[in-house]
């Protein structure tokens, strides 16, 4: 590893501030996927901005309506939050379903969205919700975010500060895992939100996307059986060593199915 | 003493050695720091077949902290790695035994193969000088395919021109060849072994010394087998002499059979410690460990079963194709020939068995045993070539198991070895049992009900261990003996300190040995300890793997206790003034027979080494015993296993449900640590029947290089397992009546847990399916069969 500067701003405008100055530093939330792409040489930033002391980017509030939670709020925090396994329990599920302990209590969500890691859990929940990504510049819709593989919405040195999920009439996560790193294989989440049934899928391509079909099939009638014979094309799905596309599509309806069985 | 104390051989005794491993205040390699310790990290090469035209090592050089760089222009005055079995091939020629460098020389033959030392005041430092190496490579296309390495037109080797190592074969192929003319059904199979990376919990390291006062060298080294390390680096590489070596494996995290082998970097480590002036520890990264460890199993093979219209087994043929990697590790050629084909008899009494092995060269990280090695891979064709043949002929698959058992000992089988023991119905009834496979029907129609398919599994496994009769080793290639040596010291106060040639690197030994020798004299388990894993300590050693540690290391060191007391005997004779002949030696006290006149233990070592009233004239003082033990023949563990899986037919994931294991180990001397040996070594097994597949690219690099994607199998991964240690046929050739058990889950798993899963396929017509059996190639085997 080469020699880096490390900053830890005490205010989200320094923070921006040194993040406009230097286009080849990083900003620093959990570190969980960073960091282990630092160790690997496949990434070597000018700086970390490290969003550490902003205590105002933590937190869980929620109401009827919505909950919103702070972008430096670790997995661990949420899985945990008493308010988002009320309003929204599968988001809590899905959080303490990601990564590990370690990951979980280090990881943070806007970290999360930020990477924008094609089989992360943190983007099928943000799509099928419909949450609102708030930044230090503006509030972001969902739809729109994820832009490709590691690509997001955000312009560079915009730094997100909180992410708002509405609260859904019900929704469920189902995570088929990767046999080795046990990251989305593919995840698929199901909603039905005020704005309608809403499905997205990670881990199955470049990064997290909405199923179109499957959402028309489930808002004609929101039941397991709704799945069934519905197949999806593969051609902008992943193929890997673990997994062809085809076998991809072939499990999102099985996912979605299960979701809601 | 303890005239009467009940017999620690049998118990589960808690392990003496965890406290320390508990406490964290073991010594592994890598907690030693010497003085004046610098670290070297390894260049290695990104490409899998590539000529070096040049390295330029000059920025590096002047980079901060570095001491030294070596490129293998700088060792190429010294030997390569040796091979340490010949194997002939049919023709009468020797295999091909291409020079395995200590640092690449001229080409590089896979990825990860070490190019250049860099030695440095701090690993980090040493690291990032290396990152200045400059190395002009002209790349070469790469061999990787197992089956298709012979016929590639590219070769590894200048020696070996079809990268062909050997051709090697055993049994009578005509008889085989007259006996299929006959037979009234042949079923047939062709299968992968898939490549495993072994991935032990502590990578390797080595931390070498040179001291100029006498010349002389200390390795610490993360080996199984520190004496024939030194063996193998002074005699055939460095030159260096054999008594100016300590070699020291201290606490080693688990081998598995990945660090029987002497490897390049601690032999690199060793020669540069001269030319530094100081220490070099080296500790691999995990991605070097899964790019450098030797690697386990690749074969690919058909097999032919011919049987009479009775189901009896009239003979098998079977040819297979092994993968070496790019160079000969120090076992690799046997493994797929003396520890595989002798083993294609299993639990069965077939006549005739003729085997061809083709072993050959690829531009892929060395292939060396892997727990079990050899017998894994013979295990899973013979059982699942069985299975297959039940299926076809409509047999059950017990029942077509049965009709061939070998059921008279000895057995000599037609592939070279001759059982001793054994009792195959017991053990696979005592199986069905515990399995429940009564109950079978009615867990499958429950299965059933929630859309899942229940499948259930049987293997019958053998093993060749306790590795080996020298005379028979040799005769066969091994160019080393293969018997284990033993010190027992007896101290002044009659407490007992014993010197193993075996190595613990996970095994518990220093608990069961204790348990034999406390027993033999009549002693506490505290009074007994055991040293191992230093060449400076232990008088020689071959080592631990082959599951022979309490065959042979414990038969040697029963030979010593036998000498000991025997001595005792002479001494309390003197003592009690009584004839050798008429002391009897029971609980730890010296009797004179038929009478209460007796000496304790203590005391007669006392009066060794505190010799007043001595028979000084006849024997000399002291208590201290040697023995050397070699065993007449391998010892043959054997045992049944029952696997139940359930397959989601949406996903194809497999989850093993129901594992159960009867084992016949002989004598078991503490069945805690040994059902602990088959709890690993089944989740070994389920790892590469479900999980583990080591996978390269065409251009050779390896695919699964880390975690992320090489699937080593976890605690959710485990079904709660019923392990029963049969009563079991004690070895008829050892003292110790115990035939080994670090293998035999690794052995038995791979084929009980395929069965399984092809038993849930069946009913979807899917009669074949490749290891690891994950979730996306069920799904794909299920397709193929619905379209």
């Amino acid at each position: 590893m080469s020699a880096m500067a490390y900053h830890r701003p005490s205010s989200l405008a320094e923070a921006a501030k040194l993040a406009a100055g230097d286009p080849d530093a990083r900003i620093l939330a959990g570190g969980q996927s960073i960091l282990p792409s630092m160790k690997l040489g496949l990434l070597a930033p000018s700086a970390f901005i490290d969003l550490a002391a902003l205590g105002e980017l933590r937190g869980i509030r929620a109401d009827r309506k919505s909950v919103t939670v702070g972008a430096m709020t670790t997995h661990a925090a949420v899985a945990a939050s008493p308010e988002v396994m009320a309003a929204i329990p599968s988001l809590a599920k899905l959080a303490a379903g990601i990564g590990d302990p370690q990951v979980r209590n280090r990881g943070t969500i806007g970290g999360s969205l930020a990477n924008s890691d094609p089989a992360a859990d943190y983007p099928a929940a943000v799509l099928a919700l419909n949450a609102t990504i708030r930044t230090n510049r503006r509030a972001l819709p969902a739809d729109g975010f994820f832009k490709g593989l590691f690509e997001t919405a955000l312009a560079p040195g915009e730094i997100i500060t909180a992410v708002e999920f509405p609260v859904p009439n019900t929704a469920s996560y189902v995570k088929f895992p990767q046999p080795a790193s046990r990251f989305a294989l593919v995840g698929v989440f199901v909603a039905q939100t005020s704005t309608g049934v809403r499905v997205a899928v990670t881990g199955a391509g470049p990064c997290a996307f909405r199923v179109k079909v499957l959402e028309d099939a489930l808002a004609r009638r929101y039941a397991p059986q709704a799945c069934e014979g519905i197949s999806l094309p593969s051609g902008d799905l992943n193929t890997d060593i673990h997994a062809s596309a085809e076998y991809r599509a072939h499990l999102i309806p099985v996912l979605a199915q299960r979701a809601l069985a | 003493m303890n005239a009467a104390r009940a017999p620690l051989i049998g118990r589960s005794v808690e392990r003496k050695e965890d406290h320390r491993f508990l406490t964290g205040v073991g010594q592994y390699t890598d907690d030693i720091v010497l003085p004046g310790q610098s670290y070297g990290f390894f260049l290695r090469s990104p490409h899998a077949h590539a000529r070096i035209r040049s390295i330029d090592a000059g920025a590096a050089r002047g980079a901060p902290g570095v001491l030294a760089i070596f490129t293998g222009e700088d060792l190429a005055g010294i030997g390569g790695l040796p091979c340490g079995w010949l194997i002939k091939s049919v023709d009468g020629t020797p295999m091909k035994e291409p020079k395995h460098p200590v640092l690449a020389e001229g080409k590089v033959r896979h990825v990860g193969e070490q190019v250049a030392l860099v030695v440095a005041e701090s690993a980090a430092q040493a690291k990032a000088a290396a990152a200045l190496i400059e190395v002009d490579y002209e790349i070469l296309p790469a061999v990787v395919e197992t089956a298709a390495a012979a016929a590639s037109g590219t070769a590894v080797h200048d020696l070996a021109a079809d990268n062909v190592c050997y051709t090697w074969s055993i049994g009578d192929e005509g008889a085989v060849t007259a006996a299929f003319a006959r037979a009234a059904h042949v079923t047939t199979l062709r299968l992968v072994n898939n490549r495993l990376i072994p991935n032990a919990l502590e990578p390797r390291a080595a931390n070498a010394a040179h001291s100029p006062g006498d010349d002389s060298y200390t390795l610490y080294v993360t080996s199984q087998n520190p004496h024939v390390e030194r063996l193998l680096m002074t005699a055939f590489v460095l030159g260096i002499p054999e008594h100016k070596m300590r070699v020291v494996a201290p606490d080693v995290g688990g081998g598995f059979g990945s660090k029987i082998y002497l490897y390049a970097e601690e032999t690199a480590l060793v020669w540069a410690s001269k030319r530094v002036g100081r220490p070099i520890k080296w500790t691999a990264e995990r991605s070097e460990s899964f790019l450098t460890d030797a690697h386990g199993r690749d074969h690919v093979s058909t097999a032919e079963l011919a049987l009479d219209a009775q189901g009896h087994f009239l003979a098998l043929r079977v040819h297979t194709t092994a993968n070496m990697g790019a160079y000969l590790s120090t076992f690799a050629s046997c493994i797929p020939t003396i520890l595989y084909a002798t083993l294609l008899a299993g639990q069965y009494a077939t006549p005739h068995i003729y085997c061809t092995v083709q072993a050959v060269f690829t531009n892929t990280t060395p292939v060396d045993a892997y727990r079990g090695a050899g017998r894994p891979e013979a295990t899973y064709l013979l059982e699942r070539i069985v299975e297959r043949a039940a299926r076809e002929l409509r047999i059950d698959p017990v029942e077509l198991r049965r009709r061939n058992f070998i059921r008279k000992f000895p057995h000599a089988t037609p592939v070279g070895l001759t059982y001793d023991t054994g009792d195959y119905d017991a053990t696979l009834s005592r199986v069905i049992d515990l399995a429940d496979v009564a109950g079978y029907a009615a867990r499958k129609q429950a299965s059933a009900a929630k859309g899942l398919l229940r499948g259930l599994g049987y293997s019958c496994y053998i093993e060749a261990c306790g590795l080996a009769p020298s005379n028979i080793a040799g005769a066969l290639g091994a160019r080393a003996g293969l018997f284990e040596a033993a010190e027992v010291r007896v101290h002044p106060t009659g407490k007992v300190t014993v010197f193993t040639g075996s190595h613990s690197h996970g095994q518990g030994h220093e608990t069961t040995f204790a348990q034999v020798v406390a027993d033999r004299l009549g002693l506490s388990l505290e009074d007994v300890d055991i040293q191992h894993g230093d060449t400076g300590k232990v008088l020689f050693g071959m080592g631990t793997y082959g599951s022979r540690s309490l065959a042979v290391g414990g038969s040697a060191i029963v030979k010593a206790l036998d000498k000991i007391i025997s001595k005792g005997k002479k001494i309390a004779a003197h003592l009690l003034e009584a004839s050798d002949a008429d002391v009897e030696f029971e609980h730890g006290e010296f009797r004179i027979a038929g009478t209460d006149r007796k000496k304790a233990f203590a005391e007669i070592a006392l009066a060794a080494y505190v010799p007043h009233n001595y028979p000084l004239g006849t024997l000399e003082p002291g208590l201290n015993e040697n023995a050397f033990y070699d065993p007449t023949n391998f010892t043959y563990p054997a045992g049944s296993y029952v696997c139940e899986v359930e397959v989601d037919p949406l996903t194809g994931k497999v989850r093993v449900d129901r594992f159960s294991a009867s084992d016949d180990f002989g004598n078991v001397i503490n069945p805690m640590i040994v059902e602990g040996q088959v709890q690993g070594g089944i989740a070994q097994g389920i790892g590469q029947a479900l999980l583990e597949g080591c996978r390269y690219n065409e251009d050779g690099q390896l695919l699964t290089g880390s975690f992320t994607d090489y699937a080593l199998p976890r605690a959710d991964d485990m079904p709660a397992l019923a392990i029963e240690l049969a009563p079991g046929t004690p070895c008829t050739h050892n003292p110790l009546g115990a035939k080994g058990c670090g293998e035999a889950g690794a052995i038995g798993t791979p084929p009980a847990v395929i069965n399984a899963v092809l038993d849930a396929l069946a009913p979807l017509g899917v009669t074949d399916i490749d290891m690891p059996a994950t979730p996306h190639r069920v799904w794909e085997a299920i397709r193929r069969h619905a379209r």
